[in-house]
Order: structure tokens, then sequence, then C-alpha cells
């Protein structure tokens, strides 16, 4: 983990936290999603909202538009567009479907989740960034800020980062072998090769149990260097 | 025992504690989000944290490349933020922001505040000015179908809700009052002068429309359309203003505090006013849809609602409309006391 990009938050047990800070790609992925979400949204409700006002299969505003046109047709797409961002943030404190999907988390630059005035201040600072067109403003912000953070961002006092929520533990070395040679990172190689066995093609098995083999630690433990051989001649576990 | 010996038994003792790290995890991940009343749980994640903090610690020296290790990283994480989680409870938070918070932000922006309604007033006499003086001006300042209306003799809110309906026209309304007002607040992030750009523009146009509508003898209709949402309307308009000084004024003179920690706390803090003034204006989009261009509601009526509407802001603003929970408590405790 690149520990330079990381936000470093001071705990009371005296092991600081390190929460890796999404970068500008990271950011634009989880607004581009989230985009597509609210517009997808707002579209489905215009369409199903404008078919039943019109009573047939017109879409188009009518020449006099009449208060339920704007009340059922407009408003709630307009309000699905432009009030996603807020409603989510305030109650998940600081996700959305799109930083969800892409892993990132809103946080307060003390590691915890930030409060309610920080998420609606944040939002409405997206004014500034999305100026003069589709958040070019908060697009170079993130690029030349320290903690890759737009305006509205700095005013809140919040960032985004990554949860790592998908990170998963090896299978580590039971007791017997433990006592034995193998040693952590090999046991750690080797976990994670089991882990991806089935995604690997028979070519890059054998290749990889191969280089394996050829590792001191592994070399001396008689059970698994049989293990090895027997899979990289089989090429299968 | 060598030295690569020891160092290797060390890390394997760590990773057999793998089992552990998943209870907790598995612990936090149930736990964040949401509320329990269970003190079992909330000191097993406690533990949880120490344990964690303990177990990254060495995975930092020992495995620094490691799975574990990012494992451990995330879980630390996590358990860090749960914990760091600050209480919410709606209630309490709308009583505190209403009876404690708005209150302390009004007192601290009263500078600001007169500074930027003396900023208003200063361009609604100089827009004035300008169009009285030189009427040709009023097309800087008003689109070529207003002035036509008007040169016919008539105000462009005349029959406004045979157009539009009340609910529409509310809705437009406040959606643009609410949107001008946030903007007057976040462009004090261009040191102040985005704000300035906003109070001074308004400003000057109200200034310039009354003296153009003041030429054709409408000036007084106009008085009367505006009156009744108004004197709210314009008054949050210089209350964002103010709040976007204060933003601005953070970054220009951030005192001891960096610039960066100077803005986020006058963001911060000018921003609960505008949640206030944002409320206010759903309020005055509704008076402005449904009373303002009715034909049928008096002057003394309008006037009535706009002052008393206007009294009512103040009061929201000073925390007074609260102030009854306060006494309410004091009461009680008084009666205990005398109980007793």
């Amino acid at each position: 983990m690149d520990r330079t990009s990381d936000l470093v938050v001071d705990s009371v047990t005296g092991v600081d936290v390190a929460l890796p800070v999404a970068g500008p790609g990271a950011r634009s992925f989880a607004f581009v999603i989230d985009w597509v979400i609210r517009t997808i949204l707002s579209v489905a409700w215009y369409v199903v909202a404008a078919l039943l006002h019109n009573g047939g299969w017109s879409v188009v505003a009518p020449l006099t538009p009449d208060a339920p046109w704007f009340v059922f047709v407009v408003a709630p797409p307009a309000a699905i567009y432009f009030l996603y961002h807020p409603v989510w943030e305030v109650a998940t404190r600081g996700l959305t479907p799109g930083k969800r999907m892409a892993g990132l988390q809103t946080v307060s630059r003390n590691g915890g989740a930030p409060g309610v005035g920080s998420l609606l201040t944040r939002n409405v600072f997206r004014l500034v960034d999305s100026f003069p067109i589709a958040y070019a403003l908060g697009l170079i912000t993130t690029m030349v800020t320290r903690n890759h953070v737009r305006i509205g961002d700095l005013a809140a006092g919040t960032l985004l980062v990554y949860t790592r929520n998908d990170t998963t533990l090896t299978r580590y070395p039971d007791e017997r072998r433990a006592d034995n040679q193998l040693d952590a990172k090999t046991a750690e190689v080797l976990g994670e090769l089991l882990q991806r066995w089935a995604t690997l093609d028979s070519a890059a098995r054998r290749r990889i149990a191969q280089t394996i083999l050829t590792d001191a630690a592994a070399g001396t433990d008689e059970d698994l260097r049989m293990q090895l051989e027997s899979l990289a001649d089989r090429g299968v576990p | 025992m060598s030295e690569s010996t020891r160092e290797n038994a060390l890390r394997l003792t760590l990773l057999r504690r793998s089992e552990l790290w998943k209870d907790a995890t598995a612990r936090i991940r149930r736990l964040s989000g949401k509320r329990t009343q269970d003190a079992t749980d909330a000191a097993a994640m406690a533990d949880d944290y120490r344990m964690l903090a303990h177990d990254v610690a060495k995975a930092r020296r020992m495995l620094p490349d490691s799975r574990a290790r990012e494992y451990l990283e995330a879980a630390y994480a996590q358990a860090h933020a749960s914990l760091h989680r600050p209480a919410w409870h709606a209630g309490h938070a709308v009583l505190n922001l209403f009876r404690d918070d708005i209150p302390a932000v009004m007192r601290w922006l009263r500078p600001h505040v007169f500074w930027a309604t003396a900023l208003f007033i200063l361009t609604v006499v100089a827009g004035y000015w300008m169009v009285h003086t030189y009427p040709d001006l009023i097309a800087l300042f008003a689109s070529p179908e207003l002035i036509a209306t008007v040169e016919r003799g008539q105000l462009w809110t005349e029959g406004l809700l045979n157009v539009v309906p009340s609910s529409v026209l509310s809705l437009q309304i406040l959606t643009n009052n609410i949107v001008v007002s946030l903007f007057a607040y976040c462009a004090g992030f261009l040191f102040g002068l985005g704000t300035v750009y906003v109070l001074g523009l308004n400003g000057l146009m109200l200034g310039a429309v009354f003296a153009f509508t003041g030429q054709y003898g409408l000036d007084d209709d106009l008085f009367r359309f505006v009156v009744a949402h108004g004197c709210v309307e314009i008054s949050v308009m210089c209350l964002s203003g103010a709040a976007g000084a204060a933003v601005g004024e953070a970054l220009i003179r951030p005192g001891t505090a960096t610039r960066a920690e100077s803005f986020q706390r006058a963001a911060l803090q000018s921003g609960k006013l505008i949640l206030a003034c944002v409320l206010l204006l759903v309020g005055s989009g509704l008076i402005e849809g449904y009373i303002s261009p009715n034909p049928a509601v008096s002057l003394r009526v309008r006037i009535a609602i706009g002052v008393s509407y206007w009294l009512f802001m103040i009061a929201l603003l000073n925390g007074w409309l609260f102030r009854f929970h306060r006494l309410k408590s004091v009461a009680t405790r008084l009666k205990s006391a005398v109980t007793a």
C-alpha cells in the first residue's frame, strides 16, 4: 500500500489509522455511476408520469401546462436529479450507490463518519464545483489538492477514502506446518494462489507452482513440495 | 534461536490470530450504521478496536506488504469510523440548531449582516439613481419583454395567476430564490467577491426596476406586489450575503489558523444560517405564489403578512421561538424544588 497517499489519523490507542485517499479517477468513476443512476431514474419518472398525464403515447409538455404537470411530471424528476447526492449522503452518512460500487466512502478529517452539517455543506458547494461545466472546477481541484478534494470537501472538512471492504484474509498454515519450515510470506502467497486457483488456466497453474517450488522455504517442506510437484504435473488441484 | 527463526515464529503467532480478526470485523460490520442498546456489544467493539490496533502495529513492522496487513488496516479503520461516529438524534439536533446554533451564528455574523445590508441598500439606491437619471440603462437590468409590458402601462405580475397556477409559481419562485441564496453563500469562496457581485447585482436590479416602474406610475403597484413576500426575501438575500462574506473573510484573514481550516470553520458555521434561510425562502415562495399576485388581497393585509413574517424570521433567527422549551424546564425544576 502506498503510504504517501494515506490520510493518517491519530488514535487513542497510540496506533495511527491509515485511510487510503481516493484520487480523481476513483472519484470520477463514482460520480459517473451516480450520474447514470440519477439520470435513468429522473428520465424514467418523467416518461412514465408524462404518459399517464397525457393519457397517450406522448411525453411532450402540453401547450398550456397545468399544475399537475409541474407537480407530478416535472418537479419529481428535478428533485431526484438535484437532491440525489444530499439525500443519499445524509441518509447513509456519506455513501451513495456510486461510491459504494467504486469502493469509496466520505469521511471527516478525523476518520469518522461526517456529520449532517458537513454533508449538506459539501453538497451545497457543488454549485461552485460544477463550474463552468461538467464539474470541471471540482475535477481540477481534486487534481491539485493534497488529499484530492474538491471545494465542497474543503468547506466541509471531508474527503473520500477507499473502504477496502473486499479485502479477504488468506488461509494461514496450521499448527503442524507452522512449527516447521514454511514462512509466513510463502504461506500467504500459497493461500492466495489456492484462492485464485479456479480462475487460472492450466499453463499459469504450472508456471506458478514451478516458481513456488524454487522458493527455499517451500523447497524444504517435503509434504508441500510433493503437493506442488503434483500440481505442477497435473495442473489441477 | 536465530533471528530469522524468531521473526518467522512471531509472524506466524500473529497470523494465527486471524480468526479473532474475522470475528472483530464481523462484529464491526454488524454494528456499524446501526444503533445498539446492548452495552456488551459496545464494550466488545472497544476491545476489538484495541486488539486491532495492537495487531496493526505488529503487522506494519513484521508483514508490511502482506494481505494480512491490508485486512487489518481495513478492519482497524472501520472500527475507528464506527467508534467515532457522532450520535445523531434528529429531534435534538433540530432543536439545538434553532435554539442555540443559529442564534450564535447570528451573533457572530452581526457585523457581516450589517455590511451586507449596507451594500445591498447602497446598490438599490445606485440602481434607482442610474435608471432615474438615464432611463435607457434599464436595458442592462430587465428583459425586453418586461420593458415592453411596463411601457404599455402594465406590470408583468398582473394576471400572473391566469397564466401559471399558484402552486407552480411558488415552486418556481422558491427554487430560484433558494439557488440565488445558496449561490450568494458559496460565491464567498472567491474571497468574498462572488458574494459582493450577487448582492450588488440584485440590489441594482431592484432599484432599477422600481425607478423604471416609477416613470410609468406603476411603482405603487410593484410595492403592493412585493411587500408581502419581499420583506423576508430581501432580508434573506442580505443574510446569505453575510454568510458568503464570512466565508470570504475567512480566506482573506484566516487569523492564527491555516486558510483551509479557517475556510472550513466559516463555511460550516455560516452554513447553519443558510439552512434557516432556505426554510424561510420556502415560506416566502408560497406567499409570492399564492398571495402577492392575488388582486383580491388588500394592501393592508399584504403589509400585515409581510411584517408578521419578517418578525417571525427575527424570532426564529434569534432562537426566541424555542425559548419556551427552556422556560418550561426552568418551571419544572422550580416546581420540583418547591415540592421537595
